[in-house]
């Protein structure tokens, strides 16, 4: 299958397959992702909604037995090129988990860990950097007291927020979310939905989501999946409104999945 | 109905009395075997003790040297045991993971985790003592450290596998190189983990005898040279207790008991970071 093409692809998957093993979980995808607009993969579980982000930021290379084959460009560079710096690729592209993991270690030092490994800042700019961070993550009121408390002493809420902060401390170009708000209560999930509508002017998102009114609410453009294949992208108000394909209605009217 | 219901309770009732008996049976031989070093050892408690050398049989004296003595075989111990062994526990944990040789390495290291300590001195005996020629504090202290290795690889091993990968994948999608997530954050994560099984360790080798005899085996006098034989607790403990001498008995009552409380506050320590952790 495949996705309209958006005017401005920031990220272009073409005929990407991905193995675990023996196991075929991402069969031949192609689609573009908008920048500056919020991508969301929906699908039932073992889709390959999870798979396919973590191709984007080449984070299954952790593992041996995980291979990828076709092409990812992020600005017309192919990152499954095996001459890609992954560290450098990873400073382009943050991702947040759908636990929340805080490091163990002060709030300053969850984000400072970060911008370290990439730049030399002095403790002014450092300082300048982590309030930045902390600010649009909408996490700076509550902590900017007791920086120096643990980033495990927060709420659920609040750590995943933190991780947030961390992840565009590094000033990535694009953001992956992988559930980020599936371990969290209503009132949290809100402040996070909230806060992605807020991140979308300056980044380029991608949600992977288990809840279809959550990618409704925050998606501008929406990727159902299935079975390792997509069936149908395109932007989300259609998918939701007017899908072409029997298989998105049966999943976004509740019939399975 | 009634009657297997009733039959139920008797079963719960009777597994329940059975486990608290066993537990009551372990707890039983180690309140005795403190209770009686505290008995006999409490009336030999005195400043002495920690102040004066061993001394000729009939003559007033302490067990200074042998503290001393163990102090040292313990910190020499500890300086070779823990690096090595906490980095071979990093090496298991994250870079062998799962595979074949991680495994190995694993098997070999519970091996020598249930050697039987005097083997261990045998073996440094060997390689060390008839090497150099004469018996040496040194030679004591490598193989308290050999004893101590496995205790700390295991654990280091244990506590780095605990911390979920969540996090070592948060750090990567940072875009941190794998030796920072190791060195910052599984050390930090698991780093009281590391200490107690460390302390366990130590407490382990500060009560042992079989490896000492054949490598520090054991001196009168007070020194502190590592390459001359070199006095110890436990070795003093067996031959002042085996000795006909009152004075010696005596020592070595008061010798066990500020060890075995010394292990037993150690143990304690360690059990209060574990829950300092969890907190």
């Amino acid at each position: 299958m495949s996705g309209t093409a958006p005017p401005e692809p920031k990220i272009s998957v073409r005929n990407l397959n991905f193995h675990y093993g023996k196991f075929h979980a991402l069969k031949n995808i192609s689609l573009d992702v908008a920048e500056r607009e919020v991508t969301a993969f929906i699908g039932p579980s073992g889709c390959g909604k999870s798979t396919l982000l973590r191709v984007f930021n080449r984070m299954y290379a952790l593992y041996p037995n995980q291979v990828a084959t076709g092409e990812v460009l992020l600005d017309q560079q192919n990152i499954l090129d095996r001459r890609q710096d992954l560290h450098h690729l990873r400073s382009r592209v943050g991702m947040v988990f759908q636990k929340p993991t805080p490091f163990p270690m002060s709030i300053y030092d969850n984000i400072a860990f970060g911008v370290r490994l990439h730049e030399r800042l002095k403790k002014g700019a450092m300082d300048d950097r982590i309030e930045a961070a902390l600010r649009q993550a909408a996490l700076w009121d509550e902590v900017k007291d007791k920086l120096k408390q643990s980033g495990m002493s927060l709420s659920g809420g609040q750590q995943q927020r933190l991780c947030i902060a961390r992840a565009i401390a590094v000033r990535p170009d694009v953001l992956l979310l992988d559930e980020p708000a599936s371990a969290l209560d209503p009132i949290s999930t809100l402040k996070i939905e909230e806060l992605i509508y807020e991140l979308r002017q300056n980044y380029t998102i991608v949600i992977v989501t288990h809840n279809m009114q959550q990618a409704a609410r925050v998606s501008d453009y929406t990727a159902f999946m299935y079975l390792g294949e997509l069936v149908e992208f395109g932007d989300t108000n259609s998918i939701f409104t007017n899908p072409s394909q029997r298989q998105t209605e049966d999943y976004i009217t509740g019939r399975y999945g | 109905m009634d009657l297997r219901y009733l039959r139920r309770r008797f079963t719960n009732v009777f597994n329940l009395g059975m486990a608290v008996a066993t537990t009551v049976l372990g707890l039983f031989w180690l309140l005795w075997i403190l209770y009686t070093t505290a008995r006999f050892g409490y009336h030999n408690l005195n400043l002495a003790l920690f102040t004066q050398d061993t001394p000729a049989p009939g003559a007033p004296g302490g067990l200074r040297n042998a503290f001393v003595g163990s102090l040292i075989m313990i910190g020499v111990a500890i300086a070779v045991g823990t690096p090595a062994g906490v980095l071979a526990g990093t090496y298991l944990a994250e870079f062998a993971g799962r595979r074949r040789i991680g495994e190995i390495v694993r098997f070999f290291n519970d091996i020598l985790l249930s050697a039987p300590s005097i083997v261990v001195g045998l073996f440094v005996y060997s390689v060390v003592v008839s090497v150099t020629g004469n018996f040496s504090g040194l030679s004591g202290g490598l193989a308290l450290a050999i004893v101590l290795l496995p205790v700390v690889v295991r654990t280091t091993d244990e506590m780095l596998r605990l911390v979920p990968s969540t996090m070592r994948e948060a750090a990567m999608a940072l875009g941190s190189p794998y030796w920072r997530v190791v060195v910052q954050i599984t050390y930090r994560a698991a780093r009281s983990g590391i200490l107690t099984g460390v302390l366990l360790g130590v407490a382990r080798i500060s009560g042992e005898t079989a490896p000492l005899l054949f490598t520090a085996l054991n001196n009168q006098f007070w020194s502190t040279n590592l390459s001359k034989p070199m006095a110890n607790v436990p070795v003093t403990i067996f031959q002042f207790a085996l000795s006909p001498y009152q004075g010696w008995q005596h020592l070595a009552w008061a010798g066990a008991l500020v060890a075995t409380f010394a292990v037993l506050g150690l143990s304690i320590f360690s059990r209060f970071l574990i829950r300092q952790r969890n907190s």
